[in-house]
């Protein structure tokens, strides 16, 4: 049976293997992390320039049942990962119907599920961040003349350093998520294999510590890529300011 | 502006990313759907470098259940499977999806438990008795309950012991992989059924050691089928048949015998050569 000293004995053995891996440059490591994060950002691309102008229409636009399409966008943002893995995965089998793209256990087809995963939170989000400034602008962009194109792009470009949140909420949840990548990609080596499907082998293997390890850099990559677009945001507002 | 130019680079990435697929399948790649035996194990990590030294052939690994295997296979998912059930082999081959079945290696399954063992199964000669007694005293037994090759050995054991635990409080059906089921035999110190090579490779054995082994009902062979062209087009049977022939030749044999676990043999080499 694990004792609690055993636990900790893990958690300071995952710790230090967590500082080797990370101060060695492991090669294995730099390229399941290279993987995990050219996936996930390729998919946030997706689900961004499908999520943000989705969400601005949702705003701007009125029209029967948009009532409905909010409450269907918000709904799907608790789509389960697993449940998309395999409605991807029978998609792209050999056996359905888009079989001959040849893309199942691919890199390709972990972005497509990672993209669906994500791309109604993003949408969700950046509607009522978009709803919240339209309320403010809706008189005076009406007066001037704007055609909803117009505002939707207004709202969108003014909006755009708290949509950088909106974005990140995707980015957080395609990086961290195991079920939909393992069924669809397959988790291949040097293929395949990311972050989350690397910490979910090792365990199956009984090398908790190393899994745990992977865990702590998968938390400090997560802080890193949120680091770098807050920063980002920031000196963009500011250089506004300053302006 | 801003969504313009990031849809203009999405379509890029699209395109790059498709192109990227197609120059990948003109390289020389094959798909093998295994047991997650063979993968966890690190056998196709020694068996993979050498085979592809010699034909440049890549294999592309995907680690399932046998049956999760198969029905990769059926739909046309991979190339070629490397598993361990023999009657659903059978089958496999005789509805047409498999070329033809091949005898590859074999090893054997064995009943791992905490060292206390109060079921008193140690030494005990015969699968079916100690199942018998993990069932009479009432222990903790994890199943991998996921239709894996072990999964159906073990249901064939409790058929043949004339017991049906499915539905008892002892009995835990995880559905889960062969990692999956000892992790969690070893935390709540239940009984399970796993193969040698996965037991030996599993790294977090804590009072968890070999209780019994060596009932012929343990012997688990593995077989290689390529997947039939006939069902499937796009199957890269001449690259596949390579791959066979490889495995089934000395070399390959000789590879598999020379694989180890902390010194030890884990999957013994018995190809037919007639074929």
């Amino acid at each position: 049976m694990a004792g609690t000293e055993d636990t900790a004995n893990n958690f300071l053995d995952a710790l230090l293997l967590a500082l080797d891996l990370i101060t060695e440059f492991n090669a294995g490591l730099i390229e399941i992390v290279s993987l995990s994060l050219s996936v996930s950002l390729s998919a946030v691309l997706i689900a961004a320039s499908i999520g943000l102008p989705l969400g601005a229409a949702l705003t701007v636009y009125n029209f029967r049942g948009r009532q409905i399409s909010i409450v269907l966008l918000n709904a799907l943002m608790g789509l389960p990962p697993v449940f998309i893995g395999l409605t991807v995965y029978l998609l792209l089998s050999r056996s359905g119907p888009l079989g001959a793209l040849d893309l199942l256990f691919t890199p390709t087809a972990m972005i497509i599920a990672q993209a669906i995963l994500i791309t109604p939170i993003v949408a969700a989000l950046s509607r009522q961040t978009c709803q919240a400034l339209y309320e403010i602008y809706e008189e005076q962009l009406r007066s001037l003349g704007a055609t909803p194109l117009n505002i939707m792009l207004t709202i969108l470009w003014d909006a755009r350093i708290s949509l950088v949140t909106a974005i990140m909420a995707g980015f957080g949840r395609a990086i961290a998520e195991v079920g939909a990548v393992f069924i669809v990609g397959g988790n291949i080596e040097h293929f395949t294999r990311v972050m989350t499907t690397t910490i979910a082998l090792e365990t199956s293997r009984g090398n908790l510590a190393l899994a745990m390890a992977l865990g702590i850099i998968l938390v400090l990559l997560s802080i890193v890529v949120n680091g770098v677009a807050s920063v980002t945001a920031d000196s963009v507002s500011r250089s506004r300011a300053n302006r | 502006m801003g969504t313009i130019l990031s849809t203009v680079i999405n379509r890029l990435i699209l395109i790059a990313a498709i192109i990227c697929s197609t120059s990948a399948s003109a390289e020389k790649v094959i798909k093998l759907a295994s047991t997650t035996s063979t993968e966890n194990s690190g056998l196709f990590k020694f068996l993979l470098p050498k085979f592809e030294k010699a034909t440049k052939i890549k294999v592309r690994v995907i680690a399932a259940g046998t049956g999760q295997a198969i029905r990769i296979g059926r739909n046309g998912d991979a190339d070629v499977l490397v598993v361990h059930h023999p009657p659903s082999e059978e089958s496999f081959v005789a509805e047409g999806f498999g070329l033809k079945r091949h005898k590859l290696m074999y090893n054997d399954l064995v009943i791992v438990g905490p060292k206390t063992d109060s079921a008193k199964i140690r030494g005990v000669e015969e699968a079916t008795i100690a199942f018998s007694k993990i069932a009479s005293s009432m222990q903790l037994f994890a199943s991998r309950g996921d239709d894996s090759g072990t999964h159906l050995v073990e249901k064939e054991i409790w058929k043949k012991a004339r017991l049906s635990p499915q539905r008892t409080r002892w009995y835990l059906s995880l559905g889960a992989g062969m990692g999956s089921t000892l992790n969690i035999a070893v935390a709540m110190d239940t009984y399970a059924l796993t193969d040698r090579a996965s037991w030996a490779a599993f790294r977090n054995k804590k009072n968890h050691t070999i209780l019994m082994e060596g009932d012929k009902t343990l012997f688990n062979q593995y077989s290689v089928i390529p997947v039939n062209k006939k069902k499937h087009g796009h199957v890269k049977y001449d690259l596949v048949k390579k791959f066979t022939n490889w495995l089934l030749s000395n070399d390959g044999q000789n590879a598999i015998r020379d694989f180890r676990i902390d010194g030890k043999q884990m999957f013994f080499p018995n190809a037919n050569r007639e074929q």
